[in-house]
């Protein structure tokens, strides 16, 4: 299993902002279209992680016009250009799916740094 | 042409450029030493004796110690012949690594398949068991059914498939696709799953 390991350790992405669940992060991801490639952000609270090592995804869910939108991306993935990190969440979950069951002012995350 | 003995090492996942997951095995793959070879006038056939592994030599039989001296190879774990070489140009003592293959080759990859132990017909030979769960049946979900008629031939037939011993048998899975190569670590990742527990050798042909 170790060896397993150090063959796609290579893989990884560099760190990026570290973040956590509950955090608002703007993930750019780039889009081929044709033979161009650009850059698209998307930009919502982490709801959780997933899985380990070279697997390791995280969902990122987010409210766009209305309606609920969730992206997974992998860790490693090379079409993750960048994450920023927006904004520290204060929460008492790992895994934030209760988001999904609410809406407007109940779906807001706390901010860890305002007291 | 070409083969290698490896050893698998398991499963991970590798990124193509444009973002696409792959799922690969990897094989430890050789380097595989040529024991001896086997030549038309002397066997009949033309093949190399591929060694891979370590064995100690308190636990070698007189014929295999004799084998190895002869080569002036240490001794091997595992032997094979592979048929598909062209013989002229390798020699006794040669090193056979994982550069005998390419990115992008497809490869076939035999191994002993997992024990499953004694399985009955739905696992081992996927029969559907007998009707539903419903009108009164209660107790034939996974049987075999009839295993054949009346009066004639008043016997089963030989080779009517029933329950046994399933698994750890040779497997062969072909058009592999070579996914990368680490020639440093002896390492060959193939695209897919290969028969096989991890640890368990396994026998790759081009």
């Amino acid at each position: 299993m170790d060896k397993l390991n150090d063959l796609v350790a290579g893989t990884a992405n560099p760190d990026f902002a570290q973040f956590n669940v509950g955090d608002r992060i703007r993930v750019h991801v780039r889009v081929i279209e044709g033979d161009k490639e650009r850059i698209q952000p998307f930009e919502g609270d982490v709801i959780g992680f997933k899985g380990s090592g070279v697997n390791r995804s995280f969902t990122v869910r987010k409210i766009s016009s209305g309606v609920g939108v969730e992206r997974i991306f992998p860790m490693a993935s090379p079409k993750v250009a960048k994450i920023e990190l927006v904004k520290q969440g204060k929460i008492r979950r790992a895994k934030l799916y209760y988001l999904r069951n609410l809406s407007g002012k109940a779906a807001r995350i706390k901010d860890k740094n305002v007291r | 042409m070409a083969g290698l003995i490896g050893k698998k090492i398991g499963m991970t996942s590798i990124y193509s450029p444009d973002g696409a997951v792959i799922p690969v095995t990897a094989i430890e793959a050789g380097p595989c030493k040529i024991v001896s070879i086997r030549n038309k006038n002397k066997d009949g056939y033309e093949a190399l004796v591929v060694g891979f592994g370590e064995k100690k030599e308190k636990h070698l039989t007189k014929p295999l110690k004799g084998l190895f001296e002869k080569a002036k190879v240490a001794p091997a774990a595992m032997l094979k012949e592979f048929k598909n070489f062209d013989i002229a140009a390798y020699k006794v003592g040669d090193d056979l690594t994982v550069e005998l293959f390419a990115e992008g080759d497809k490869v076939k990859v035999s191994a002993k398949s997992k024990g499953k132990g004694f399985q009955g017909v739905v696992k081992r030979h996927g029969f559907s068991g007998v009707g539903g769960q419903t009108h009164g049946q209660h107790n034939r979900e996974r049987a075999p059914g009839s295993i054949g008629q009346s009066s004639w031939p008043s016997r089963v037939f030989k080779g009517t498939r029933m329950a046994g011993r399933h698994g750890y048998s040779q497997v062969t899975v072909s058009n592999l696709k070579v996914v990368k190569i680490i020639p440093e670590k002896n390492i060959i990742l193939v695209k897919g799953a290969i028969p096989g527990a991890i640890n368990s050798i396994v026998e790759i042909n081009k």
